[in-house]
Order: C-alpha cells, then structure tokens, then sequence
C-alpha cells in the first residue's frame, strides 16, 4: 500500500515537473529568435577592417578549385612593384653597372700582365670547370635576355615590333625561360660542388682586399686558387642562384600556393635577378676585354704561366710543387 | 555609354550556383576553369552569406597594368577583354588581380599554363562581334546582341546584377533602404574605388 502511494506520488512528482519543464521550454525557443541573422549579416567593411593585413577575404567554395575561395586577394601592393619598382632597380643596376665599368676603364684601362706574355702554359680550368662555366653562364645570359623581356620587352621592343610579332616572342621567350631554368639549376649546383672548397674565405682574401685586389693601385695581392674578388663572384653566383631557382620554381606552378606567396616570389626573383645581372655584367667584363690573358683561363682552360703568378701566386706554387692538381677532371699535367 | 559592373546582394544570394553553370554552359567554358564561383563566407554561422564572384572589370585593371604584352584592353563599355592571340600565359595577372578572375586551362607539357581565360561579361573578344572564331576563343557575345551577362540574367532571386553602375547601384540602395539591411556591395571599394553609401 505504502510502495502503492509512493510510485503514484513519484508520477505525480514526474508529471508537475515535465509540465515545468514545458512551460519553460518556449522561453528556451525564444532564445534564437533573439539573434537577428540580418542584422548580424557579415558586412564585407567589417571583413576587410577586421582581417589583418595580407590575409584574403575567404569563405567555403564547392567546386574543386581551393584556391577561388579567397573572394578577395590581398596584395595590392605587389602592380606597383612589378610596375614601378622593379622597372626603376633594372634601369639603375644596368645603366649603373655600365657607367662603373666605361669609367672604370677609361681610368685604369685594360689591365695587362706586368711581366708580359712567359709562352709558357698552366693549366687552370679542366673539362669539367669548364663546362659547369659555360653550363651556368650561357643559360644564365639566356634566361637574363628572356627575363629582362618580361619586365622591359612591353617598353622597348613592342612599339618598334608591333604588338603581335612582340607577342610571340614573348610567348617564345616565356618557354625558353621556363625550360633553360633547368640548365641553370644544374650549372649552380654544379658550381657549388666542384668549386665550394678553394673559395672559403679566409685571411688571405682580407689581404688581397686591403691591398685593393690588384684592381686598384699598384701590383697583385697573393691569392690561391680564387682570390678575394673571385670568391665574391662565386657566393654571389651559389646565393643569387639558389634564391632565382627556389623562387623561379615557385613560379612556374603559381596557382598552387598563396596569392601573396607568388607575389614574394615574384619580387624575389625580379630583385635578385637584376642585381645578378648587373654582377655578371662586371664578371664578363673583367673576365674578357678587361684583363689580359684572362679570357684563356675559361677558354682553352690554360693560361699563361706569368698571368697565373701574378693573379694566383699561392695557387701556381702548390700547382708547382704538386700538392694539387691544376683542374678538376685533368689528367694532362700542366705544360 | 554604360560603366559595365557587376552587383552581388549578398542578402539575396542562396549560393544556387546556377550563375556559375549558367556561364559554363553559355560559353563552352573548359575543364576546370570557372569564371564565376560562388563563396560562402561565415559558413555554416549567423550572418552567413554567399557572394557570387567573377572578374569584376576593373576601373584601372591590375592585371592589365602588370601584363607583359599589353593584352588588355578596355572597350566603350568599361569591360576588361583581352586578346588570347597575344596572351602568353605566363602568370602575371592572376598575381595582381584581386579577385582571382584569371585562370590557365592546363594545355602542355608539365602542367604548364596555357592562355589566360576569364569573364568576358558576355562581352566575347577582340575578334568580329558573333564571328565564329569569337565565339571559340571566348564564347558568347551577347552584349553586341543587347543583352546583358547571362549569370545576371539566370538569377533566381536576382541577387546578382550586372547593368550600367549607376543603375545597379541605385536599385540596390532601394533594396537596401526597403528591407533595412544590406551587407555591402561586395568588391567594389578594390574594383572601383567607390562603393554604394548605404
């Protein structure tokens, strides 16, 4: 009787409080009614102020194409760059490059070999220095005229080619450009590897520059078998070429990364490209009509005994006493 | 003449993506490139809106500011075309532009890109108006015919317009005064430097 009573007064208990619970429940209802879904619509001023900067304005999209979701690209800034920046760097770094190396010879004139020619013949540059010169330098000379279209061809080749017939040198330049990248790539890296250990800087280079590197003043600072200057050619040419490679590849496939990515890319390879230039411009320079008997060491890969004393002291005695061999893949000994 | 633009009304749009299948179809658009999409910004949480998104033609175009051959051009209308003929594909417009519109079908060896494709506003190309060589480079011409873009015209709830500026922008401020709430008109302070005071 008494468990009777007890189960009638538990269901009554239940009853009260799930006739509570509903009268309740309508005021649980109201409660997202009270979130207005216009008033609260995302307001694109609102998106834009509250982004930081460089981020897109992005959302959900349903098709494949990850990348369209960013409704709106930051990086407005980068036009300005491509447009005006980077036109004036070029125009400075070639035009500037060139005013150095007029006057420059005007003043110290072609720099001869003090001692003349001995006819004696060392070898400097084997087959493989060689080729991995001839390698990096003639695509890096490609990929310079085909890259300085980019930013210059609309300016100065198309008003005198007319539109089409620039169009399709530029569509023609582009390929080569894409493909010799290749080249390149290969070049540097092979630079790095067979030349890396003789072009650690060392003291000997801090003398061979307070001495002014034999291009200024009189006489020629000791040097092995790269001196100071050359040493400055080398990591210009590993560096710039490692940051032209990295960001030339980002380039080549730029609908798969970040807008504002492609557009670092882009800077970096336009910035370090023209001050690559504008370096291997003064290379050519001092490596062909600006020294004496330099050409040769590239060219047949011998030079003259007497040039070889003069610019590589230290190097033609190791050479001498046979504690090296004069050039990588030699199997001839020096003459 | 008319300053061409495009108006989404974020607050009408159901993200339908009939604006989106509406431009394929019309102008055999290829695999894998959409010159108009559709995004959802704040999916899935209140105040969630979608806007439908193409090239919006600029007022002073990024992207013909940036191209290398000079393939862009504006017509009498304030549309952005340009000429697949002298379009290299080399990438820089979809660099500059601010809203993604350039895209490259995959066409060669490495996936490299082939030439650019984008909205044209039903406006075709440089080629003869109608001509059959317009219509495979860049599909339908139809505002030679006196229509205006058929992503536009197929809205089912007519939240994306497209029209002369002044026009669309007014009828949107009627909107908006009507129903007491607008989002934005979405692109327009970067596209034209201007935007619908509300």
């Amino acid at each position: 009787m008494a468990s009777k009573l007890s189960a009638a007064f538990r269901a009554l208990a239940f009853g009260l409080l799930a006739v509570f619970a509903a009268s309740s429940l309508p005021a649980l209802a109201q409660q997202p009614t009270s979130v207005n879904p216009t008033a609260q619509a995302v307001k694109e001023e609102q998106l834009l102020q509250a982004l930081k900067p460089g981020a897109p304005v992005a959302g959900r999209i349903s098709i494949p194409d990850k990348q369209a979701a960013n409704l709106i690209q930051p990086g407005r800034d980068w036009r300005a760059f491509n447009q005006e920046t980077l036109p004036r760097l070029g125009a400075y770094s070639l035009i500037g490059i060139a005013i150095v190396l007029v006057a420059f010879y005007m003043m110290r004139g072609k720099i001869r070999i003090d001692a003349g020619l001995s006819g004696m013949k060392i070898l400097r540059f084997g087959a493989l220095d060689r080729f991995t010169h001839w390698l990096t330098a003639t695509s890096f000379i490609v990929l310079a005229i085909t890259g300085i279209n980019v930013t210059f061809g609309k300016i100065v080749l198309a008003p005198v080619m007319g539109p089409e017939a620039f169009a399709a040198w530029a569509g023609f330049a582009k390929l080569v450009h894409n493909y010799v990248g290749f080249a390149f790539m290969a070049g540097v890296l092979l630079t790095f590897l067979i030349w890396v250990k003789d072009n650690i800087p060392s003291a000997v280079d801090v003398q061979w520059f307070a001495a002014g590197g034999g291009l200024l003043g009189k006489g020629h600072p000791p040097a092995k078998r790269f001196n100071g200057g050359q040493k400055i050619i080398f990591w210009s040419v590993v560096v710039g070429g490692f940051l032209l490679s990295l960001s030339g590849w980002h380039l080549l496939f730029p609908t798969a990364e970040a807008i504002e990515h492609v557009q670092w890319q882009a800077t970096l390879h336009g910035t370090t490209a023209f001050v690559m230039i504008a370096i291997i411009i003064a290379h050519i320079y001092i490596g062909s009509v600006g020294m004496e008997g330099a050409f040769d060491a590239m060219g047949s890969g011998e030079v003259d005994l007497n040039w070889a004393k003069e610019h590589h002291s230290l190097w033609v005695e190791d050479v001498m006493k046979g504690k090296r061999p004069a050039g990588n893949a030699a199997p001839q000994p020096a003459e | 003449m008319a300053r061409m633009k495009f108006l989404c009304d974020a607050d009408r749009c159901i993200e339908c993506n009939a604006c989106v299948t509406a431009c394929k179809n019309e102008h055999e658009v290829p695999w894998g490139i959409n010159r108009r999409r559709v995004v959802t910004i704040n999916d899935g949480k209140p105040g969630e809106r979608s806007v439908s998104m193409a090239c919006m033609h600029c007022t002073d175009a990024p992207c013909a500011s940036v191209c290398p051959v000079s393939c862009f051009y504006t017509t009498a209308d304030a549309v952005v075309l340009h000429s697949k003929d002298l379009c290299i594909g080399c990438g820089y417009c979809f660099y500059a532009c601010p809203f993604g519109a350039p895209q490259y079908p995959k066409t060669s060896n490495f996936g490299s890109r082939g030439k650019m494709d984008k909205c044209t506003y039903c406006a075709g190309g440089p080629e003869a108006d109608g001509s059959q060589a317009e219509l495979d480079k860049y599909g339908r011409n139809r505002l030679a015919e006196g229509k205006l873009p058929l992503c536009a015209e197929m809205c089912s709830t007519k939240a994306l317009l497209a029209g002369d500026g002044d026009i669309i922008a007014q009828i949107y401020k009627e909107r908006v005064a009507k129903r007491g709430y607008g989002s934005g008109a979405w692109g327009w302070k970067v596209a034209y430097k201007e935007t619908v005071a509300l």
